[in-house]
């Protein structure tokens, strides 16, 4: 077993998403993130989608998701050839005392401040996904909250030999 | 440009595709398309009396013609109760055209009357499905719908129409083409994967093609046979390809798998190379797949690239259409030379000589296999027979005695392996084919699953000849409790004692029929196949026989065991 990304281009027509995702559930593989957003093009959607399983199930699943009638490409996005980005909203106690060394990390981090409360701060951060994980870990002591992320997108680099289809 | 409603529509879009019977029961939110029906068509309607039914016979009708079969039904149970076919088809890869009603567009996920979410029922079981809520689309999704059934793998789509977007009006006007930018099926195949392939025919001294249902559905059973015939290929052919290479041609060696024969297992285990054509390794062919054909190279045809390499690694992949596919392997070998492989043919016929398929002729019973066997010799020479099975041990016999040397001349359940799918599919095929002479051969379990559609043949004037292989019980989970769970019996005796199947085919307004000894079967089968109207011939058989040869669960292939008592001759 081993982490993939998958991007897929699809019509944006009523269950199309639930097309792609039941091919994972089906074989009990539970899917890590999963963004759905336009693209440049109208009515086109990309789905992108992290996803822990072996290598020949993952090239099986996505024969499966390139014979979906809504599906128009299915590419695997691998990390020497890609871009990928997210980002979170982290919610962190922030005492008086601790207030100054958060803003400090957060600052040496990137990270913008979302909102600042009396108790606690949100913060905002973009990003490679593991500088996202490595912020997450760095507030992790003083106390998260609470936590959401958006999970990745990511596009082929330009020039990259994975852009093309990789169904033919 | 014509302005009519829905309903109309979709009557109007089944003609312009081609349909000739459609199969269905009417109900609430399918009543305004059924009033069309009332309003004039060309299609035949065939009554069905359960869905499930209709669904089959709508799959009998599309295996036996090699159209599209279409099935229609109402929303909630009626489109449940299609689930089955749409899962049968699914699995095998048989054209099947959906349609259901929907409830009122308003009332959509109220949990209304009748509502069942049927798009998201089916949606892991079909090619692809749409919820139409406006009838303005009604001709570009049917149009779709059609092609996608019948292009690439074929296999089901379900189109839910809601019950206002039938009684709306528009615009008609059917499209050409359907508007589907990401349903691209693969139109050519990659000739140097022909060449490769060509090569590796030549090198082999031990191949065996492995042809399956997609044989039929591909529309390749004469490209194979042309192969077959010039580059002496032996072949085995599975459940779902029977027919696709006659059964009686000198080099097809007949079923693999879990009851085919071991000489058809030995020849595709014992191979050098497995040219699989529209097969797809199913777990009942391969047995224990890390011991199937362990010294094998494999060479894979098939339309769905999906299915190469999913269970078994292809060194060779070729993915496309069969038809022109198989063209240029059988003009590629030939370019490249004469295969030899006659010590592999020798040996072939050495197996088939020393292990055909055999049972015990009982005293004072009647076995079932003389069943099989009997119908086989009356109709032998007749090209006008269409087989359909249920599912079981009655199913397995009919693989090994019925001669099939034509394409879609036997139908069955092989994927999903659905028990009641006989009496429909010969309902359907009968109706596909008014032409020939449609024999259901069933068990007493699955004729009991949907028997009633005898009705159906019967007021339809689409007249079969149903013969259950009556051995009281559900005799394949019989065997393997007796096999394999320490002969505990639980829940599988049916008895012969209810229902009288004579009776009830007469009830039905059928002829009725029951035999119980090998000295009454010839006649009683013969009078059957020429009652003229639909016949149920209720065979009481041994209900002790198991099915032979077999591959036990979990064994590797070639470890095939023949009936104790004939493993013991061979000893």
């Amino acid at each position: 077993m081993s982490e993939h990304t998958l991007s897929v281009r699809l019509e944006n027509k009523a269950g199309a998403l639930a097309r792609v995702s039941q091919l994972f559930a089906r074989r009990g593989y539970n899917i890590q993130s999963l963004v759905v957003g336009p693209t440049e093009r109208e009515n086109i959607s990309r789905l992108t989608l992290r996803v822990d399983c072996s290598e020949h199930s993952l090239e099986q699943i996505e024969k499966q998701i390139h014979k979906l009638v809504n599906v128009l490409r299915v590419t695997e996005l691998r990390p020497e050839n890609a871009v990928e980005s997210e980002l979170a909203l982290i919610t962190v106690a922030s005492p008086p005392d601790a207030r100054a060394e958060l803003l400090a990390a957060a600052r040496a981090s990137g990270a913008s401040i979302a909102d600042f409360g009396q108790d606690a701060i949100t913060f905002q951060i973009v990003g490679r996904p593991h500088d996202v994980d490595a912020f997450e870990d760095l507030l992790r002591p003083y106390g998260l909250l609470e936590l959401a992320r958006t999970g990745r997108i990511g596009l082929h680099r330009p020039h990259s030999n994975d852009r093309k289809d990789s169904n033919g | 440009m014509t302005r009519m409603l829905g309903s109309d529509a979709i009557l109007r879009a089944l003609e312009h595709e081609g349909v000739r019977v459609a199969f269905g029961i009417p109900g609430g939110a399918i009543l305004p398309t059924y009033d069309a029906i009332a309003r004039g068509t060309s299609v035949r309607h065939v009554l069905a009396r359960h869905e499930q039914g209709a669904g089959h016979m709508a799959q009998g009708y599309a295996r036996a013609s090699g159209e599209v079969g279409v099935a229609i039904a109402t929303s909630g149970p009626g489109a449940t109760n299609l689930v089955t076919p749409i899962a049968d088809a699914w699995m095998d890869s048989t054209p099947l055209v959906c349609i259901t009603g929907q409830v009122r567009g308003g009332l959509i996920g109220t949990d209304a009357f009748q509502e069942i979410d049927a798009t998201g029922i089916t949606m892991p079981i079909v090619k692809h499905s749409w919820l139409v809520q406006d009838a303005e689309e009604l001709p570009s999704v049917l149009k779709a719908a059609f092609h996608v059934a019948r292009t690439g793998r074929q296999g089901p789509v379900l189109v839910d129409v809601a019950k206002d977007a039938q009684e709306a009006e528009l615009d008609f006007e059917y499209p050409d083409d359907s508007d589907l930018p990401g349903w691209k099926p693969p139109r050519t195949v990659d000739e140097r994967q022909v060449h490769e392939a060509a090569r590796a025919i030549l090198a082999a001294k031990r191949p065996i093609v492995y042809a399956g249902g997609g044989v039929v559905n591909g529309d390749a059973c004469s490209e194979l046979l042309a192969l077959v015939d010039a580059a002496r290929l032996p072949a085995v052919v599975t459940l779902m390809g029977k027919g696709c290479l006659p059964d009686s041609h000198p080099l097809n060696y007949g079923a693999p798998g879990m009851h085919g024969s071991k000489y058809a297992n030995w020849a595709l285990n014992k191979a050098d190379l497995v040219i699989a054509v529209g097969s797809r390794f199913d777990d009942r062919v391969t047995g224990k797949l890390s011991a199937f054909a362990p010294g094998a190279k494999v060479i894979h045809f098939d339309v769905d690239a999906a299915e190469v390499g999913k269970i078994r690694h292809a060194e060779i992949p070729v993915v496309g259409p069969l038809k022109p596919a198989l063209a240029r392997l059988t003009a590629a070998v030939h370019g490249l030379g004469t295969p030899d492989h006659e010590p592999w043919l020798r040996q072939l016929e050495d197996w088939r000589a020393r292990f055909p398929y055999r049972y015990s002729r009982g005293e004072g019973v009647l076995k079932p296999q003389t069943v099989v066997e009997t119908l086989r010799d009356l109709t032998a020479g007749r090209d006008d027979v269409i087989w359909t099975t249920g599912v079981g041990q009655h199913q397995m016999w009919a693989m090994q005695y019925l001669v099939c040397d034509r394409p879609r001349s036997f139908i069955t359940s092989g994927g999903l392996g659905t028990m009641g799918y006989g009496v429909p599919a010969a309902i359907g095929a009968k109706a596909a084919r008014p032409d020939a002479t449609v024999v259901c051969i069933d068990g007493d379990g699955c004729f009991q699953m949907t028997g009633q559609e005898l009705a159906t043949a019967a007021l339809e004037r689409l007249p079969i000849v149903v013969v259950i292989v009556n051995n009281a019980w559900l005799g394949m989970v019989r065997q393997w409790q007796e096999l394999f769970y320490g002969e505990r019996f639980a829940q599988t005796h049916l008895t012969h004692q209810v229902p009288d199947y004579a009776q009830l085919a007469e009830a039905y307004g059928c002829a009725g029929f029951t035999v119980g000894s090998e000295g009454e079967l010839e006649s009683t089968l013969a009078a059957a196949l020429a009652a003229g109207r639909t016949a149920v011939v209720d065979a009481r058989c041994d209900p002790s026989e198991n099915c032979y040869p077999m591959v036990p669960a979990g064994a590797a292939a070639v470890d095939v065991r023949e009936a104790p008592e004939q493993e013991a001759l061979s000893a």
